[in-house]
């Protein structure tokens, strides 16, 4: 009775929380997932009186019932979040069909027992047992499932309990189900068996390392062709990880983003109306860009189709990035930048280069002296580039490499730095064409970050950051890389 | 007839090729086998008697073969000033083993892809770069510096064994004291060739040959097998012995212990500037070595589709094509054909015993895939040049590496030499073998390393190079013929790679270079 009644409450708890995390805008989804679950439980509880016949078999099986739809619940919703148009739809469904059939369970339940005990024990018993399992799954779920088994994890255990129970009832009930408490035994085994079959495969969605490696629930993972995408959900807000490496925390990501657009576009001597980002799939350095009055076109080149897709779709993203996907004035391109540069000539008046960190030759060939000729000659030569450029406290070779290599390719620099409290502190690089002074002035706009002082200060470099010698970044020969991999290593 | 696995089996060995099979049912990827130019010499070479031409014409200079060596030729003579000049060709596309192929995902090779980038000294072969738009400045010793874009991008090399890929050639995991230190005598030996310098101040090796020293010290290196030398310094560790052992199957299509010594440290020390210094850099094109043979057709006149069959000291050639035989005066002729041919067609060379060399026998393949296949486990990422450390093959080249292209459909181009046997016994041994049989082989290869391949290829074409190269076995690449070769009969020169002893576009290029000197003065 007590493991139903955990199960039932963390099945509903399961589904607001996917709602809410998927969804956003938690009050809706916890609101209508609540409401949908308990009036589907009174459908339930009405539907009970046209159960007749074997009671205890008809229980057991809606215990497996309970098992299967409940214990399948949070994958197949992960699986169908990329997949399906309406997921709303899926989840109320969900929600639905689970409330239906444990609204049934309670009412067979007391008629099961219903002449063995007294009817005022009867009552008494079942409720209690309802009420303080609720109080066992509200403790339970965010303060050991959810951290330690992550939401597909829970899911299928809670699952594999109510299987338990039905395979436990075939012998509590042995007498009272009769003949066929042999065929039900055998369903609960093999509903328990693959349910159990399904936990070892949840790696699928998340791996057991996973969950360990990130301090919050895990809430949207997707192996593309390209890379591993994660996305965590903690108090702080939620946090994107490609390869398992940060690429910004919902918290701050604006002192990141204010610091990576507006210093390159106020650099530009000409108001910067066609605007090239390379990399920045999140759409988060876009949303700054669209912020300027002055743009009138942006092109996004990034090389996964399911990053930008994400960023478009997925709810809490999209909100962050002000639906910046669906603005009229931006075209996205998957593809590979270094390749695009090459095939595509084309004159911007602001280039934003924003790339996952360089540990590796794949991403490191987007750092060499190579890709920087590319962009250089796709800026005008009144327009500016910027460049994320690693940490010059925790990597200092590397960004000094990153700013030499620029450097090399013909570009005026300028280094600067910020502090970013999810990354530490940060680099760019600011170039032009031309020799030039950097910014003074932070645009006209209701910036949460930026201000006159703090946009000069960024330029200033203390002791511990000051450059160090470095071989540049090339094709055939990646020091980059070396140092990157090098430095990193000693902080990890 | 072999049965398809037996073939396997030959190739690659009988457990892969067992264990292949065993797995359910498998057909090959469809393809075509070609076998360039060698249907139409062998028939030309059959008719005993060279047929009467019916029309003649002349030319000032004709250049017999349009691979490197040849297209060299016409390409320097053009900047001499010498412009009535025809490259005659067998086959219906010019580039000999450099020659490259496109379809419509990436230009891909079909034989030689890379050259070291070239030394101060080398100032056609910079030139000719430099037209290509392909120097990007000068160090200040003046050597050129190669765009950026073609210096073989990192990683360079991997190689597959015990279940996953290693970083370079050379297997440095589990690799013991002694391996190591076998490892650094051997280098010491290397960096002691690249400081060498004979009393001219020559290089005792050196890309090309004909710059390095004749010195008796050098030469005294091509009477023992690379092998014998190793085994003289007690180099055995058997890393080592497999990294000198690959170099010989790549560059030679030999073994370690049928490779001359003087050939074996020249793969290495012509490589190296000077003592301690990594090896020159690599430069690459999708297309291979395809991307210089276009650059040095491009300002050619080049007939293809003509065999010459007669060459006269005189400057008298009979070429037989679709329209019947032709006859040709010319006031110079370069015979830029591999010297088992020149042999048989310069009138003055037949019977003589110039062209006994010995020529490797080589199947390339290029692998069409659709999709790239799953990169297991954390090894070592997908480089330019991917080795299986056990297997006769060479592994693969991959034609999008180099323009930066890691995702979605590629070329891999696929080596195979044929180490221990001459081209005659090669191909008796394959007799009856079509395109299923190679594609197969192929396959079962690559499933080393990636056992989702077969799903992922689209077709794969596969080249038999009957007479690849010239091997430089013990006492060939210095021996006193090679001298005798390169000497011209009346107005007839010659030039091509062979001459050399070895198989490189820069000795090809030298020798085309020189014999144009040689009409042009």
């Amino acid at each position: 009775m007590f493991v139903v009644a955990i199960c039932g409450l963390v099945y509903e708890l399961l589904a607001g929380t996917l709602g809410s995390y998927l969804l956003g805008d938690s009050v809706t989804q916890f609101s209508l997932v609540i409401g949908l679950y308990l009036s589907a439980m009174g459908v339930g509880a009405w539907l009970s009186r046209k159960l007749d016949g074997n009671l205890a078999r008809r229980f057991l099986e809606i215990e497996l019932a309970v098992a299967v739809v409940g214990g399948l619940s949070a994958p197949v919703l992960f699986l169908s979040f990329g997949t399906v148009v309406h997921f709303q739809v899926v989840l109320l469904g969900f929600v639905a069909a689970i409330g239906v059939l444990v609204g049934l369970e309670l009412p067979i339940l007391m008629r099961l027992l219903e002449g063995q005990v007294a009817f005022k024990d009867l009552i008494s018993r079942v409720l209690t047992f309802d009420y303080i399992g609720a109080l066992a799954a509200s403790l339970m779920f965010p303060l050991v499932l959810v951290p330690k088994l992550g939401l597909v994890r829970s899911s299928l255990a809670m699952g594999c309990l109510n299987a338990g129970v039905a395979l436990w009832g075939t012998w509590l009930l042995k007498d009272q189900v009769g003949k066929s408490v042999i065929g039900v035994r055998i369903r609960a085994l093999i509903v328990l068996i693959a349910l159990a079959v399904g936990v070892g495969m949840a790696d699928y969605f998340t791996t057991w390392a996973e969950d360990e490696m990130y301090a919050d629930p895990v809430v949207f993972t997707e192996t593309t062709p390209y890379q591993r995408i994660v996305v965590t959900r903690g108090r702080a807000g939620f946090q994107l990880f490609l390869n398992g490496n940060l690429q910004f925390s919902s918290a701050d990501e604006y002192r990141y983003h204010e610091a990576l657009v507006h210093p390159a576009l106020e650099a530009a001597e000409v108001p910067a109306k066609k605007i090239l980002i390379l990399g920045g799939g999140d759409g988060l350095a876009l949303r700054e860009v669209l912020t300027h009055r002055d743009t009138e076109s942006v092109t996004l080149v990034d090389l996964d189709p399911a990053m930008t897709n994400l960023s478009k779709r997925f709810p809490a993203l999209a909100e962050l990035n002000h639906h910046s996907f669906s603005d009229p004035r931006v075209t996205v391109i998957n593809d590979d930048a270094m390749v695009w540069l090459d095939e595509h000539p084309g004159q911007y008046d602001a280039v934003i280069v924003d790339f996952p960190d360089p540990n590796t030759f794949a991403l490191g060939k987007l750092y060499t002296r190579l890709f920087y000729k590319r962009v250089a000659a796709h800026v005008t030569p009144a327009g500016a580039v910027v460049v994320q450029a690693t940490s010059p406290l925790f990597a200092r070779k590397s960004y000094w490499c990153i700013i030499e290599t620029i450097r090399a390719a013909g570009l005026f620099v300028h280094p600067y730095q910020v502090t970013v409290p999810a990354f530490g502190v940060w680099g760019y690089a600011l170039a032009r064409r031309r020799e030039f002074q950097p910014p003074v002035h932070v645009p006209k706009l209701p910036l949460r970050f930026l201000n006159d002082e703090a946009l000069v200060a960024m330029f200033d470099f203390p002791v511990d950051m000051k450059p160090l010698p470095v071989e540049i970044n090339q094709l055939d020969n990646q020091a980059l890389v070396r140092y990157y991999e090098r430095e990193w290593r000693k902080w990890e | 007839m072999t049965t398809r696995r037996e073939f396997v089996a030959m190739l690659l060995g009988a457990p892969i090729a067992y264990a292949a099979c065993r797995r359910a049912d498998r057909s090959p990827p469809p393809g075509a086998l070609l076998e360039p130019g060698m249907a139409r010499a062998h028939a030309v070479i059959r008719d005993a008697k060279p047929p009467v031409p019916t029309t003649w014409r002349s030319v000032d200079v004709a250049i017999v073969g349009g691979g490197v060596a040849g297209l060299a030729a016409a390409w320097e003579l053009k900047r001499r000033g010498v412009h009535d000049v025809t490259v005659f060709e067998l086959d219906d596309v010019s580039g000999g083993t450099a020659r490259g192929g496109e379809s419509a995902v990436t230009p891909y090779p079909w034989g030689a892809h890379y050259i070291v980038a070239p030394q101060v000294e080398q100032v056609e072969l910079a030139s000719l770069l430099d037209e290509m738009g392909a120097i990007e400045g000068h160090a200040g010793d003046g050597t050129p510096i190669v765009d950026e874009a073609l210096r073989c991008r990192e990683p360079e090399e991997r190689v597959w064994t015990l279940g996953r890929w290693w970083e370079g050639l050379y297997l440095e995991a589990g690799s013991n004291a002694d391996d190591r230190k076998q490892l650094a005598a051997f280098r010491r030996e290397i960096d002691r060739w690249s400081a060498w310098r004979d009393g001219q101040g020559r290089r005792a090796f050196a890309i090309p040959r004909s710059r390095a020293s004749d010195d008796p010290d050098v030469v005294a290196l091509d009477r023992i097998s690379f092998a014998t030398w190793l085994d003289q310094r007690k180099l055995t560790s058997p890393r080592l012995r497999w990294l000198c052992d690959y170099a010989c199957r790549d560059d030679y299509a030999l073994t370690a212990a049928e490779t001359s010594a003087w050939a074996g440290v020249f793969y290495f020390a012509a490589r190296q500037r000077g003592p301690g210094l990594a090896s020159q850099t690599v430069i690459t094109w999708p297309n291979g070595n395809g991307a210089l043979v276009a650059q040095l057709a491009r300002s050619a006149t080049v007939e293809k589709g003509l065999a010459i069959v007669e060459i006269a000291d005189d400057g008298t050639l009979i070429g037989v094509g679709p329209s019947g035989a032709i006859g040709i005066h010319a006031r110079q002729v370069i015979v830029a054909t591999p010297s088992f041919v020149a042999n048989r067609i310069v009138a003055s060379r037949r019977g003589t015993s110039l062209g006994t060399a010995d020529y490797g026998a080589w199947v390339v393949a290029n692998v069409h895939l659709r999709d790239r296949p799953e990169e297991r486990g954390h090894g070592a990422p997908p480089a330019w040049d991917n080795v299986f450390r056990d297997s006769p093959s060479l592994g693969y080249v991959c034609a999008t590496h180099q323009r930066g292209r890691d995702r979605g459909p590629t070329v891999w181009t696929w080596y195979y030499p044929f180490s221990d046997a001459d081209p005659a016994a090669v191909r008796k041994r394959l007799a009856g073998a079509g395109h299923a049989e190679w594609a197969e082989t192929i396959v079962t290869d690559l499933e080393r390393a990636h056992p989702d391949a077969r799903a992922k290829i689209d077709h794969i074409d596969v080249a038999f190079w009957g007479h690849g190269m010239i091997r430089p076995r013990v006492g060939a690449p210095c021996g006193p013929e090679r001298l005798a070769r390169i000497a011209p009969h009346g107005v007839v020169h010659f030039a091509h790679t062979d001459l050399s002893g070895i198989a490189l576009f820069e000795e090809a290029f030298d020798h085309g270079l020189r014999a144009a000197r040689e009409v042009s003065t």
